[in-house]
């Protein structure tokens, strides 16, 4: 680019020079102006919600502390909120719908951009768009009336009668303390937030791969590599960065995820490793309980609200940054 | 190589343009008969009321805003259901004329400090019914003690001994309870819990809010009728749940004893006998929970609509007046077949005295 205008310059016919010198057309000042105020808006507001749910948030803060905020008991009726049940609920079904998407996406990435003739990968991509356009209170009620109950009856209560006792698949899919599994549990929160997330973490690892150049590819079957060979010698190193970016914003996304997530978690304020409970998220407990929540209760789910907030920005930059630098590291080999 | 410096580039900004509608109530002043405030007026008013709050009164605002068109069809009356705790936040910053709330104002709540005077206008009453699902078990006897012990988890399965004692010759199977419960916050948590402190002060230990921390083996599902879908779909649930819902989904609910020692079924009638036997304070705050009264069912509560004592016009002043006292007067009679309670007649009578209070 630089290169292109140097030569442009120094080419210097009469008309760009008086361009470069003169002040710019005033359609392109106002242009310039519009775009920087549309970009300052976006920042603006982004800062005035974070400062005005912090502000509101103040007395759980004062009044909790530190160690309050992150204790285990979430107890309105005696004035005791901690969230550490509610971060756990978040981070587990996130971790979940991560680990049941992901293999899947990737799986269709490859399929669309390696395996089916692009006219056949048209209607494949469309079909998993689709599941981007469900909406979440739909995939909630789904989970809620259908889906949950049914995996209850068929799945989770026979696979935990058959793992009960067996030492770590016992105590992460075995029935909770009180001999029960649930349709609305962790697991059905994390297998839903899966299907939602799957469309995003499939479309961006789809455009990643894309990217791999041709010559690269028949440079690996020149050699001889089978299909799996080339695209673990040449696919996979060349896009790991953007499929990990590609991972993170689907955890951003299952991270916030509200409606779907407060519907089928079951609602529970426990810290289990059994995943066939109930459990709560951060969401789920500000959509849950915010219409009779009043003074220091309403301020910690305000608060839950900034936690939540801080942490997906947490999670996007880091996703972005990813992404960022496995673009540049392309570009530069 | 072709010279450049000629390219344009064509910006199409996209104007959004925000259109805000601003209604601005008609303050047409209404040639108006010096009223009295105690029955509302056949003077024509018009302008918007909007009410926000409990989601208890919903089905009760919605068949008396539709009937309370034709008495005053001038007037729009909105009422958003987003619970008394955002009802009572949106009416202490003005953002709705009148609020719906199934408590008062508690002493920790700061909103309404320095606003200036806020009236209670009880407006229903209903039973919550402890609604079950035991098959071949239809007239379940259940005592506060009990109900205590089942919702704290000490008791867990159908045939304690407990349960039993105050059943005989009912066939309770061995199946193990699953108590349905509440996700969301909630008036009816709220009084359900307060019957069980009120009533059993010393067995109850998990308080009284409209979010309790329930033992884990507890189902929460959200709304009334999340809840009774739970209790329907699971053998051997017990769920407090509104009569209406708890009707409309076709659920089996048990007798409770009351304070004078009788097994009562929820009913329009026994909940108004309940709110019959409470005390009430001169604002008109009270707790239907717990009633004296030998036909009370005792776990019975009660939603208030508020509003300011000082409207900033007389326009909305009369609005006030005339949709409240439409709730106390004609309204009632819409209660029964919603399966809510009306308001005892001395409530009723004391809660219309009080609507001369709304001043313009």
């Amino acid at each position: 680019m630089t290169s292109h205008l140097a030569r442009a310059d120094s080419a210097g016919t009469a008309g760009s020079a008086r361009a470069l010198t003169q002040q710019r057309p005033l359609g392109d000042r106002v242009f310039q102006a519009l775009a920087l105020a549309a970009g300052l808006l976006v920042l603006a507001i982004l800062v005035l919600i974070l400062v005005s749910t912090a502000q509101q948030s103040t007395s759980w803060f004062s009044k909790e502390g530190i160690t309050g905020i992150f204790s285990v008991t979430w107890d309105p009726a005696h004035n005791k909120f901690g969230t550490l049940t509610f971060l756990y609920g978040t981070a587990i079904t996130a971790l979940i719908a991560v680990i049941l998407a992901v293999p899947v996406s990737v799986a269709v990435a490859l399929l669309l951009t390696e395996v089916v003739p692009y006219r056949w990968a048209r209607p494949i991509v469309y079909i998993v768009d689709l599941l981007a356009v469900v909406p979440s209170v739909v995939w909630g009620l789904w989970g809620f009336l259908v889906f949950g109950p049914w995996a209850q009856r068929v799945i989770y209560a026979p696979v935990a009668s058959g793992l009960k006792g067996v030492p770590v698949l016992g105590n992460l899919f075995g029935p909770g303390s009180n001999g029960a599994v649930s349709g609305t549990s962790l697991f059905t929160a994390g297998l839903i937030l899966a299907f939602m997330i799957t469309p995003i973490v499939t479309s961006l690892s789809r455009e990643v791969i894309a990217t791999v150049p041709a010559i690269d590819r028949e440079g690996a079957y020149a050699l001889g590599a089978t299909r799996w060979e080339m695209i673990r010698g040449v696919v996979f190193p060349h896009s790991q960065g953007g499929i990990v970016g590609a991972v993170l914003l689907g955890l951003g996304r299952a991270m916030g995820e509200t409606i779907a997530a407060a519907l089928v978690i079951g609602s529970s304020t426990q810290i289990t490793s059994h995943l066939l409970t109930p459990g709560y998220s951060m969401p789920a407990v500000i959509a849950n309980q915010f219409g009779e929540a009043f003074g220091v209760f309403r301020s910690a789910l305000l608060g839950i609200g900034v936690l939540l907030f801080v942490l997906t920005i947490i999670v996007n930059v880091l996703a972005r940054g990813v992404v960022a630098r496995s673009m540049a590291r392309q570009r530069g080999a | 190589m072709q010279p450049r410096g000629r390219k344009q580039v064509t910006a199409i900004g996209g104007i959004a343009a925000l259109a805000v509608a601003v209604s601005l109530s008609a303050c047409s002043s209404s040639p108006s008969s010096p009223s009295g405030g105690s029955s509302p007026t056949a003077a024509p008013l018009s302008g918007t009321l909007n009410g926000a709050g409990s989601t208890f009164q919903t089905v009760f605002q919605q068949a008396a805003i539709s009937q309370f068109k034709q008495v005053q069809s001038g007037m729009t009356v909105n009422y958003n259901s987003v619970g008394s705790g955002t009802g009572r936040s949106d009416l202490a910053s003005g953002t709705v004329n009148f609020a719906g709330s199934d408590s008062p104002i508690p002493s920790t709540e700061t909103d309404f400090n320095g606003k200036g005077t806020v009236l209670y206008f009880p407006v229903v009453i209903g039973p919550i019914s402890m609604s079950y699902n035991l098959q071949g078990v239809s007239n379940l006897k259940l005592t506060p003690t009990v109900i205590a012990n089942i919702f704290q988890g000490n008791i867990t399965t159908w045939n304690d001994p407990a349960i039993a004692s105050i059943n005989a010759g009912a066939h309770l199977p061995s199946t193990p309870i699953t108590i349905a419960v509440r996700s969301d916050s909630s008036g009816t948590t709220q009084n359900f819990s307060l019957f069980l402190q009120t009533a059993e002060p010393s067995v109850w230990k998990l308080g009284s809010s409209s979010t309790i921390s329930w033992p884990h083996s507890a189902h929460a599902a959200s709304g009334n009728s999340g809840v009774a879908q739970v209790v329907k779909s699971t053998p051997g649930a017990i769920g407090y749940v509104d009569l209406a819902t708890a009707k409309a989904s076709g659920l089996t609910y048990a007798s409770v004893q009351n304070s004078s020692g009788n097994y009562i079924t929820p009913t329009s009638a026994s909940a108004s006998a309940s709110a019959a036997g409470v005390t009430v304070n001169p604002d008109l705050t009270f707790h239907a929970v717990w009633g004296s009264g030998a036909q009370a069912y005792p776990i019975t509560y009660q939603s208030w609509i508020l509003v300011f004592a000082k409207q900033p016009n007389a326009n909305d002043a009369k609005m006030l007046q005339a949709y409240i006292g439409y709730l106390l007067g004609d309204g009632q009679s819409l209660l029964d077949s919603l399966d809510y309670a009306k308001l005892p007649a001395s409530i009723d009578q004391m809660a219309k005295a009080q609507l001369s209070k709304i001043t313009g």
